[in-house]
């Protein structure tokens, strides 16, 4: 027996290892991107497979497959990753799996990272697929064990949908250590029933229907739902992480209710809802986002012609938007009770003026001057700069407010297209980093290829992933669980797509990059241009700048056009700080030649 | 036994692994711990707060407004930002180091170092500044002053764990390389605050 401090995200790679996963595959997303680099780092001395794969539509069909032939298999993404495999999502419903498969969907509320708030739980329902929601990593944990049992019970996906507070919490975790047992593997079996035809989907759907109530009897014994029944009138169900905040807002308050645990919200068991009916004279539903708990206890209860009143985010007593905590979860429970909302004890006075401090890019981040070099070619043009998923979308950041769209992974070089057909004689620039031209830039590319757009691609390729933590990708010679034989070229790939004008140069060479970056600007047809440096927090530092105040105009170009976060206002000019990394690029726009490599003369 | 501990501070500065360190000393303990951060957009340079609890019996990971009992703040604005999560009553450790943000520079917001200090000391009856950049300078290196702020706390009265226990934690997240530098601020840290302590008394 061992004790471990685990994070959700480990917790769920640990139990899939203890449920003897076979093969795990995700797309890094914050919140969810440790669950495969835990399971990465596990897979040779466990002995199963895991891969980063190029988006989360492939993850799931590789695991899919890996399905088909008994094994049991994970996929793991972010809840926008979830619309990206969406399409055989709902297609593996119908077909259904053999060996267990989980998708661990990582829901985003409040949102801290993430570009929309969205209920996976929704999805759930939407592809008639079970979900199990986890208050904490422990149970987390749990659910994943249960999750592969469930999924080859059902012979259906299962989804596990933990929320950042599960995800990014740590807890201590007891663990007998012990390996999986070893699960011999059938291997894939021919069969017409693994080719969707529409005959096909015709009577699977009516399996498919049958299976929800099965994996609502199925529910009803699950020890993930749990009522403790108190003398009280009052009756609150909390669903996954929201019923830690149930429970520790009662604490605070003093009051007493009748308590449901719902940690399966789909579909959802009607034993113990209709036992806390029988208790209680009113309910409240608390969970984080969308209703899905309550729609179905409010259908419940008209089917029984139960006429108990039922509060949550229906009729606007628990919030549809944001994440929820103990503070905002006590004030609904007061208010819910007839109570007077408990105010802070002794309210501090209002706090100073605070600065703000939004995200920047790091010092030496080659996207900066990347960005820098771009608005300065296209300067005196209207050109529009399309931006996309990574640490480049703070490219928006003052002062080099350099991206002026963001929509989705890869939809820089498609917006940029659209655009152009509308305005063809304005130039359109999209920026997109090296795994995101992986995960869904390349079908874009060819795209714009084809139907001959009039655009620049700027693919800034800093030889990682590195807004979720560094994975590797394609581009590199490196996979989740080694060292890799081949890489994929981007540059040629570029080429083989049919692109006439390809440079690859190195956005710290400001000379160099601005022709290409003019070039680019000023041919027809697509062209692109690769930035390739590798990221700043990965590299090994250059020499530090430091400034002659001497020769110091005092212009402040250096602080006004860059934001470097290692150059500031000093007393007697501008300074540039020990966070400095030395990529010089301060010192190739500095008109005066004040900025200097640290012990130069 | 109930501990709340929050600590606030700018992206970089190692609040997460000193969350951890805190959880597992804890742990041995015989605690039962959670730990909670939020990282993404806000790996460098953004605000971090970590929030570290220990106790009999823990539900979620997130502490209330007004319940912790030590706010542990890495730079100045943050802190003064994380104060909306201590307790009345509670203590302050508070490095007098600004990180001043991107924002200020470019005029777009203000840092006025001198307004945030005295607003600290008016607010707070336990407030214990120390000036982290300069001690963790001291210990030889400019990037421990994490394990500066472990070892300021560790002088407090009423821990569940010993200061050796804490920073043997530490030390078990760090490379063997850095374990002696890493040690010495702890001691820094340490001795800082029982100077002070000494002096109340």
């Amino acid at each position: 027996m061992s004790l471990k401090l685990l994070m959700g995200n480990e917790a769920i790679a640990y139990g899939a290892a203890e449920a003897g996963v076979q093969v795990a595959c995700a797309y890094p997303g914050t919140p969810s991107s440790e669950i495969l680099e835990t399971l990465a780092a596990l897979a040779r001395e466990k002995g199963f497979y895991a891969e980063w794969s190029v988006n989360e539509k492939a993850a799931l069909e590789v695991a899919a497959g890996a399905s088909y032939a008994g094994a049991r298999a994970l996929a793991a993404m972010k809840q926008v990753g979830l619309n990206a495999a969406s399409d055989p999502l709902m297609s593996l419903a119908y077909i259904g799996v053999k060996g267990g498969l989980v998708i661990v969907v990582a829901d985003d509320p409040g949102p801290h990272s993430s570009q929309t708030e969205q209920d996976t739980r929704k999805f759930a329902q939407f592809a008639k697929l079970p979900v199990l929601d986890p208050a904490t990593p422990a149970e987390a944990r749990e659910m994943v064990k249960y999750a592969f049992e469930l999924s080859e019970n059902l012979l259906l996906p299962v989804i596990l949908r933990p929320t950042t507070r599960t995800c990014h919490a740590c807890q201590d975790i007891e663990f007998t250590d012990g390996a999986a047992p070893a699960r011999p593997l059938t291997g894939f079996e021919k069969n017409q029933n693994w080719t969707i035809f529409p005959s096909l989907s015709a009577r699977k759907h009516v399996w498919l229907n049958q299976q929800q109530e099965k994996a609502r009897e199925l529910f009803e014994k699950a020890e993930f739902n749990q009522l403790s029944i108190d003398s009280s009138n009052i009756g609150i169900i909390a669903c996954g992480v929201s019923y830690n905040y149930v429970r520790e807002a009662l604490q605070l308050s003093g009051l007493k209710a009748s308590v449901l645990k719902i940690g399966t919200p789909y579909p959802l068991p009607r034993g113990p809802v209709l036992e806390l009916f029988r208790k209680a004279g009113k309910i409240l539903v608390v969970e984080e986002q969308e209703p899905v708990v309550e729609d179905q206890v409010i259908a419940l209860a008209w089917q029984n012609r139960l006429t108990v009143p039922i509060s949550g985010k229906n009729d606007r007593t628990v919030p549809r938007e944001g994440e929820l905590n103990v503070d905002r979860v006590r004030a609904i429970i007061d208010k819910f009770c007839g109570r007077e909302p408990a105010g802070p004890e002794a309210a501090p006075a209002p706090a100073p003026e605070l600065p703000a401090r939004p995200p920047v890019l790091c010092a030496g981040c080659p996207h900066r001057a990347s960005f820098y070099i771009f608005k300065d070619a296209a300067r005196g043009t209207d050109a529009v700069f399309t931006g996309d998923i990574g640490c480049y979308t703070l490219g928006a950041m003052a002062p080099l407010a350099a991206v002026d769209t963001c929509l989705c992974m890869g939809a820089s070089i498609t917006i940029a297209t659209g655009l152009n057909r509308v305005e063809p004689d304005r130039r359109q620039v999209a920026f997109l980093g090296d795994s995101t031209f992986f995960h869904s830039g390349l079908t874009g590319l060819i795209n714009a290829v084809y139907n001959s757009a009039n655009i620049t691609v700027v693919i800034l390729d800093n030889c990682t992933t590195a807004m979720t933590g560094h994975q590797p990708h394609p581009g590199l010679k490196q996979t989740a669980m080694g060292p890799a034989r081949t890489s994929v070229d981007i540059a040629g790939l570029v080429k083989a797509c049919g692109v006439e004008y390809v440079r690859v140069v190195d956005p710290y060479d400001l000379k160099a990059a601005r022709q290409a970056a003019e070039e680019a600007l000023s041919r027809p047809g697509p062209s692109v241009v690769i930035m390739k440096r590798e990221c700043a927090t990965l590299a090994k530092k250059g020499r530090r700048r430091t400034i002659n105040l001497k020769k110091c105009l005092n212009c402040s170009l250096c602080i006004g056009k860059l934001g470097c976060p290692a150059i500031r206002k000093g007393s007697g000019g501008p300074e540039i700080s020990a966070k400095c990394f030395g990529c010089g690029v301060c010192a190739q726009i500095c008109p005066a030649g004040a900025i200097e490599a640290a012990g130069q003369e | 036994m109930k501990l709340d501990i929050v600590i606030s501070g700018v992206g970089g500065q190692g609040s997460v692994l000193a969350s951890r360190a805190l959880a597992r000393a804890a742990m041995e303990s015989g605690l039962a711990v959670r730990t909670s951060e939020v990282i993404g957009m806000a790996q460098r340079e953004g605000p971090v707060t970590s929030h570290i609890r220990m106790g009999d019996r823990l539900y979620g990971a997130i502490i209330p407004d007004r319940a912790a009992d030590f706010l542990l703040g890495l730079e100045l604005a943050e802190t003064v930002r994380g104060l909306i999560k201590l307790k009345p009553g509670g203590t302050v450790i508070a490095s007098l180091s600004a990180i001043v943000p991107v924002s200020v520079e470019l005029g777009i917001s203000k840092y006025d170092k001198d307004t945030l200090i005295q607003y600290l000391i008016e607010q707070n009856e336990k407030v214990f500044f120390l000036d982290l950049e300069e001690l963790s300078r001291q210990s030889g290196h400019p990037r421990t002053g994490n394990a500066v702020m472990l070892g300021a706390l560790s002088a407090f009265p009423g821990l569940p764990f010993k200061p050796e226990q804490l920073l043997r934690s530490l030390l078990s997240y760090l490379p063997q390389s850095l374990a002696e530098i890493n040690r010495r601020a702890f001691e820094i840290g340490r001795r800082a605050v029982e100077v002070t302590l000494n002096d109340i008394n």
